[in-house]
């Protein structure tokens, strides 16, 4: 019986040399856990030294301006970029997997919602990026 | 060694019956901090790096006219708490599936557990305590408003 469940799962055999393939394996599926956990772990790393950052408000005006200088560098600029791009595809797709749980058509719908995702995040990498890559990279007032 | 791999739809056993399934709450606040998370952290980001001239004009005396207001401080608080219980449950959840030994599974997880709430708790402390006026700063240094002691 077991068997014959994940039989059933299995597709046609194709003559490439990769591994058969499966609903889950190399799909749509796959990769947004991969990405879920790659965002998941680097928005974590960030929090940790966020909030060690933020505490210097705590200390001085001195100490908490010397720490939001290095934010203003500009390749710090770009990782914070980065950090708000994976926050958006974490949400979004966050978004997803509880549809996917809660909805009663969402594990029906779960490809289309993974590209409804992919746009959300290209839209609001296109309206986010510009918007603080100007900040950072034109002149201090 | 053979291991039995049940049928996925295979009811769990419940080898105590009325103990509490912290798994199945674990799995269920991931999900309710999310949707919050989603709004917190998307308003921070709005009112910190969107408007006006968004990172630029993030400095002290900028945090401290957001945290002269219960609101700010509130939000704060609470998207402090939430991001760092579902960071660091989401961090668990990576460590149980990829650290196999024992001892380093044990140590990365205690190291998360101490990261969370020590940072929970100096986060909340810093938030609530923070007066402008009374931060470590010698006196000549002090903001023109505070009143001279």
């Amino acid at each position: 019986m077991p068997n014959e469940a994940a039989s059933t799962l299995t597709t046609a055999r194709s003559s490439s040399k990769r591994p058969a393939g499966t609903l889950y394996r190399g799909n749509t599926g796959m990769w947004s856990w991969v990405l879920h956990r790659i965002t998941g772990v680097s928005i974590y790393f960030f929090l940790l030294v966020h909030v060690l950052d933020t505490a210097m408000i705590r200390v001085s005006p001195q100490a908490y301006d010397a720490v939001m200088s290095t934010y203003k560098n500009p390749i710090m600029g770009l990782g914070e970029t980065a950090l708000v791009i994976a926050i958006m595809f974490h949400a979004f797709n966050g978004i997803r997997i509880i549809l996917i749980d809660f909805w009663s058509k969402g594990a029906k719908y779960q490809r289309l919602m993974f590209w409804i995702v992919i746009a959300l995040w290209v839209i609001g990498t296109a309206g986010f990026a510009p918007i603080h890559l100007h900040n950072v990279f034109t002149e201090p007032q | 060694m053979s291991t039995i791999i049940e049928a996925p739809r295979t009811p769990r056993e419940r080898s105590s019956k009325g103990r509490v399934n912290w798994e199945k709450w674990g799995w269920l606040y991931m999900r309710l901090s999310g949707v919050l998370l989603l709004i917190l952290i998307f308003g921070h980001l709005f009112v910190n790096l969107v408007l006006g001239e968004g990172i630029k004009e993030i400095d002290f005396a900028f945090v401290a006219g957001k945290y002269a207001t219960p609101f700010w401080q509130w939000w704060d608080v609470v998207m402090l708490w939430l991001a760092m219980i579902h960071g660091s449950n989401g961090m668990r959840t990576i460590v149980n599936d990829y650290a196999s030994h024992r001892t380093v599974r044990r140590v990365l997880l205690i190291g998360i557990a101490a990261a969370a709430i020590i940072l929970i708790v100096l986060g909340t402390l810093v938030v609530f305590t923070f007066d402008p006026c009374n931060t470590f700063i010698p006196a000549d240094q002090a903001l023109t408003f505070c009143p001279v002691n």
